[in-house]
């Protein structure tokens, strides 16, 4: 009941900052200077006058503003994001065809640092003070200072071209006919460059994290009482410290779901990785206005979904917040 | 003068400062240290590093001294990371005091314009905003610092919430000061610490920033930076590992340096007593 | 049979030096102190006395810093000092029990109460799940939790103070140990509460025949439950004894100041303030608080003050005394406007303050002034002690020069030195503290103090001090106070009338002797019979000590 009635909530919070984003980036987009179809034209060949006011034409742009958002929005609504102005197809299709490269890819990412980020940091916290830890935390610190791109580079350097072993560009072999599980394992290939690299700046972050909030939960007072009850050293950190020191890592890492796609945005440009982040980028450009927010609106929804199933997830495994909410 | 003791006593802290002193410095002299400009061919393409001594570093494919770049580079990085957190760190304390302070609706509002901004991704909003803008000096500083003040409205709203409620605060609503003078003289003071650590930390963020978008051909055309080396370097990994190599290395000392300046005033401003033990 | 018995725990010249740069070398210096099976010690003192960190020795829960340097804790005659973690787990739990101070904060939030008592069991060995499952039942049923089939599956922050504590005490029980820490078990509690944690333990304790250790600062505690008292100052045991010669007969200078410090009803002469016009007139004063509310469910409405009517007149304290949630300090914020008011008059002068905007209240304020609870919280610690006192008057459009030279008299007045002006709050004692605070609310030289727990925070002898302080201020200046507290004996010592508040409303208003000799209210007579030390009068245990002073 409780529950129903905050999921309700949420999601009517959620779709509020889904519209929110939308108005804002298209009146952001359509503020700004440069007008798409000159630039169209231009590349056309064809710069003049008569034309570019025909591609407005056609594009809606010589509506008032008001007028193509109200459009643009009863669109979004039948699920109808426009048409490319590039390529004249529909941008929802468009997107279809690359968010699930996208998804594997920050998907991966975010699992794996995580995974590692968490473990990572619970070593460094239980062997505080050791080479261990000092280790662990020099790593963080270099990589949480590391740009993406760079070690995106550096990777393919060593591992592609000197190494050799793993494949620097690309989802899959280009043309070699590969199906089910050798095509899976193909895949599975291509991705570990670009997954390593995206998710190596958030396992330092996770890290950082993760260490820091378990150092802090076992000052507090249970972890006390624990000992008093004779619980050993490693039984405390099980029971009773990891959970509550890992709740917080949950929250923060959702409200970073964002960022990946950021991430993404470079990653997939240097693996050329048929994801939204390249086509996001292409768009931008080229103009290709009805894209770029297609990828905008896409992405918050992702985010606020990422966000509302943490909250929601957070709400089974942490009593108190019934309570609190 | 216990802080800078207790600064001084984090080695890392320390270590941090002396590479970026290092950096200014270089940043600073680097027309004295390379009259030429950096977009000058000087020497052969593609001389190795110390295969030529007058180019340490080597050159690019077009005989660019890769040294020069770097001197050059450290400007705008240090340029682009101060301005634009100084820019972030003003929106983001105002719009966080006003919302901590008053509370209420003024507050609800506020923390939701602030969500809005946190759902876009941050670096796809920054590449828009200089794509859209034609990319320059200053179009890339703002789009920056549109990009990062949430974080900083959140926190300072966090403490004027929580500050705003101690009672030294309540004490000077009680003698009749009034809610700006309060914000100013009471709550501002106790919650600079943690505003000039995150602002410190910003810093190293905008740099990385500003490096991935002139690596994705976001940069100003007239300034050398170090993210654009790299970009350019990309077609040559195979060729010329050490165009990318050498400010891949700059980037990572500069904020790593940043950051450990950071933790550092951390550690100095927060010792663990602070508050009613200290 | 009591004579030969070797004591339960044994410490002996026991030594704990402290990180060097503080205030002085040894936590705790060669302290020497006997607990046998079937008694209850209490360890008393003030703050920073040492009293909890032989508790914690004990237990081996001192922090990594501290490490005893020198003596032995024997007990049943093996030294814990020299046990390996090992051997003290198996001891922890199983022979020696804690219960710590804020039960809240010492439960795990995330367990529910079932499994942490089961814990206990489980890492000693102790039956099976179903066994344990039982015990847990009993256990909570032993230390009179309510519903315990229910309650055992409840998260901790669904219970109430006292009912966490209960669970420690039933945790602590698990195992039968052999010993009882318990440190400051009841200071985070209300009074009746405390009442009952401290029936409780006693019981336990007797039917146990465990010995308990009882670590307090509350001499009105001690004189409730205590068989023998160790008296600690600054690291030191200045005085142990039995608990009728340590309270009644109390031999060390510092046991005499401190029992003539705690907080008594004194036989004062009423003072004349009836014939005056009243100051302030509070008629129906409402304040809702709404939380929550939803889609589908109603905001909860909490009713923290509720139709409150009295009148105060200069040279007149009023006390207002309640438990926590009673409303109490939410009254004096609405006097203070600060926070809003629901329904009702705030008459100060005649003048109903309730309906001013911020603003045109503002040139009011300073007629109204607050002392605050928290001495380390109340001043701004960025701010010299001068800015602090000059602030408010040059708010008011007082020109600086004038205001400094009356923060400096203020400074006299409250009993600083003069060269407190320049320093920072930090640089300052609790005590010291709230002296400034009351010169800060003098500054503006007002008619009306509201006093908001002004002393709760203060050591007891501290506590005196500024209670005197307090009471001389008020005869110099005629001022009238509002004084709030939970402490019925801080209420009794200083207030002319005492308005018991409970749940939002006053349920009883009179003179002291009244509220005391013959409450009438239910609440009231619980109240009363809830005070610790009820039986002890401290003043006759140092009654040489007071008249010397007059």
């Amino acid at each position: 009941m409780k529950t129903l009635e905050f999921a309700v909530q949420r999601l009517s919070k959620a779709a509020l900052v889904v519209v929110g984003v939308v108005v804002l980036n298209f009146l952001l987009i359509h503020l700004a200077p440069g007008d798409p179809a000159s630039v169209l034209a231009g590349e056309a060949g064809a710069g003049d006058a008569k034309f570019i006011a025909q591609l407005r034409a056609q594009f809606g742009l010589d509506q008032p503003l008001y007028v193509q958002l109200w459009t643009y929005l009863k669109g979004v609504l039948t699920g109808d994001l426009g048409y490319s102005y590039r390529n004249q197809v529909p941008v929802a299709t468009l997107i279809l065809e690359r968010l699930p490269a996208t998804i594997l890819l920050t998907g991966c990412a975010f699992i794996f640092s995580l995974v590692l980020g968490i473990a990572l940091g619970v070593l460094a916290a239980y062997r505080r003070g050791s080479i261990i830890d000092s280790a662990v935390m020099t790593g963080a610190l270099i990589f949480y200072a590391t740009p993406l791109f760079w070690i995106a580079l550096m990777a393919v350097l060593v591992f592609s071209i000197n190494l050799d072993w793993l494949p620097p560009f690309d989802m899959e072999t280009i043309g070699a006919g590969l199906t089910g599980w050798a095509r899976a394992l193909d895949i599975a290939h291509h991705l570990i460059l670009p997954t390593v690299t995206l998710g190596l700046f958030f396992t330092a972050i996770y890290t950082r994290l993760t260490r820091a909030s378990i150092l802090e939960v076992m000052d507090l007072d249970f972890v006390k009482t624990a000992r008093a009850k004779g619980v050993p050293k490693a039984r405390i950190i099980r029971r009773h410290v990891l959970r509550n020191a890992i709740l917080p890592i949950f929250t923060f890492a959702s409200m970073q779901a964002g960022q990946l796609v950021g991430g993404a945005v470079l990653t997939e440009t240097v693996f050329a990785w048929p994801g939204i982040g390249r086509l996001m980028f292409d768009a931008l450009m080229q103009r290709d206005y009805p894209v770029l927010l297609g990828v905008f609106l896409v992405t918050a929804i992702v985010v606020v979904i990422v966000n509302l199933v943490a909250d929601l997830l957070y709400r089974v495994v942490d009593p108190r917040i019934e309570a609190a909410g | 003068m216990p802080f800078f003791l207790r600064f001084a006593r984090n080695y890392g802290a320390l270590l941090g400062l002396a590479i970026l002193v290092l950096v200014v410095m270089v940043a600073l002299l680097a027309p004295l240290l390379f009259p030429a400009s950096p977009w000058q061919s000087v020497g052969d393409p593609f001389l190795a590093p110390s295969e030529d001594p007058s180019y340490p570093l080597g050159t690019d494919m077009l005989g660019r001294d890769i040294a020069a770049g770097l001197a050059y580079g450290a400007r705008v990085s240090l340029l682009v990371g101060v301005v634009s957190t100084a820019v972030a760190v003003v929106i983001g304390v105002t719009l966080g005091a006003l919302a901590g302070f008053y509370g209420g609706r003024a507050d609800d509002l506020l923390m939701r314009f602030t969500e809005f901004f946190q759902t876009i991704p941050a670096f796809a909003m920054a590449v828009v905003l200089v794509a859209i803008f034609s990319p320059n000096i200053v179009s890339i500083t703002l789009a920056i610092a549109v990009v990062s003040w949430p974080p900083v409205a959140r926190l300072v709203r966090a403490e004027f919430l929580s500050l705003r409620s101690r009672e030294f605060v309540q004490a000077a609503i009680v003698v009749g000061q009034t809610g700006p003078r309060i914000m100013l003289t009471q709550i501002l003071p106790n919650a600079i610490s943690p505003i000039i650590v995150t602002a410190s930390l910003m810093v190293a963020t905008a740099i990385l920033t500003e490096s991935s978008l002139s690596f994705l051909g976001l940069g100003d055309r007239n300034m050398m930076s170090w993210g654009f080396m790299i970009g350019a370097a990309r077609t040559m990994l195979r060729e010329a590992w050490w165009m990318s190599v050498f400010p891949g290395v700059a980037i990572l000392l500069t904020v790593l340096a940043i950051n450990l300046i950071g933790e550092g005033l951390n550690d100095a401003m927060n010792p663990h007593l602070r508050g009613r033990k200290g | 049979m009591e004579m030969p018995r070797a004591p339960l725990l044994s410490v002996q010249n026991l030594t704990i030096p402290l990180p060097v740069g503080l205030d002085r070398r040894y936590a705790v210096e060669t302290i020497s102190y006997d607990l046998h099976a079937g008694e209850i010690l209490c360890v008393v003192g003030e703050s920073g006395s040492g009293k909890s960190m032989t508790a914690n020795a004990v237990m081996g829960l001192l922090p990594s810093y501290l490490k005893p340097s020198s003596g032995r804790i024997l007990f049943r005659g093996r030294d814990l000092l020299t046990m390996s973690e090992p051997e003290l787990e198996r001891e922890r739990g199983r022979s020696v029990a804690m219960v710590f101070q804020e039960p809240l904060s010492a439960l795990n939030p995330l367990m529910t109460v079932r499994d942490q008592i089961a814990e206990v069991m489980e890492v000693h060995g102790e039956g099976d799940a179903m066994t344990r499952d039982q015990r847990v039942l009993d256990l909570l049923n032993y230390v009179g939790l309510p519903d315990p089939q229910i309650l055992r599956d409840a998260y901790p922050f669904r219970l109430s103070g006292g009912q966490r504590q209960r669970v420690m005490i039933a945790m602590a029980l698990a195992l039968e140990p052999a010993m009882l820490i318990a440190d400051e078990p009841t200071t985070a509690l209300d009074v009746t509460t405390q009442a009952q944690i401290l029936e409780l333990i006693r019981r336990i304790q007797r039917a146990k025949g465990m010995g308990v250790m009882f670590v307090t600062h509350d001499f009105g505690v001690v004189a409730d439950i205590a068989d023998r008292v160790v008296v600690m100052e600054r690291g030191l045991v200045v005085e142990q004894g039995t608990a009728d010669e340590v309270l009644n007969r109390p031999k060390h200078p510092y046991t005499r100041r401190l029992i003539a410090a705690v907080p008594h009803r004194e036989a004062h002469a009423v003072r004349a303030a009836t014939g005056k016009e009243p100051l302030l007139e509070v008629k129906d004063l409402r304040k809702i608080y709404r939380s929550g509310g939803g889609f589908f469910s109603k905001p909860r409405v909490v009713n923290a003050v509720n139709n409150i009517s009295f009148t105060l007149r200069r040279g007149e304290t009023l006390g207002i005394v309640g438990e926590s949630g009673s409303g109490k300090s939410t009254l004096g914020r609405c006097i203070l406007k600060l926070t809003d008011v629901d329904g009702g008059q705030v008459l100060f002068r005649g003048r109903d303050v309730v309906p001013l905007s911020a603003g045109a209240f503002r040139p009011m304020r300073k007629h109204m002034q607050m002392i605050f609870q928290d001495p380390f919280a109340s001043l701004n610690p960025r701010q010299t002690i001068g800015r602090i006192l000059t602030d408010g008057p040059v708010a008011n459009g007082v020109p600086y020069n004038q205001a400094e030279a009356r923060a400096r008299e203020l400074l006299d007045l409250v009993g600083l030195d003069a060269s407190a002006f320049d320093r920072y709050p930090h640089e300052f004692s609790g005590g010291q503290r709230q002296r400034v605070g009351i010169a800060r609310a003098l500054a503006l030289e007002p008619e009306l103090l509201v006093a908001d727990e002004s002393v709760s925070a203060l050591d007891v002898s501290v506590q005196a001090q500024v209670l005197e302080l307090l009471q001389d201020l008020q005869r110099r200046l005629d001022l009238a106070i509002i004084f709030i507290t939970h402490d019925l004996r801080v209420a009794a010592q200083i207030c002319d009338r005492i308005a018991v508040m409970y749940r939002g409303e006053i349920v009883e208003n009179g003179p002291p002797e009244q509220i005391f000799d013959a409450p009438r209210h239910a609440y009231t007579q619980r109240l009363i019979a809830a005070i610790p030390g009820r039986e002890w009068n401290p003043r006759a245990a140092v009654i040489d000590l007071k008249e010397k002073q007059r």
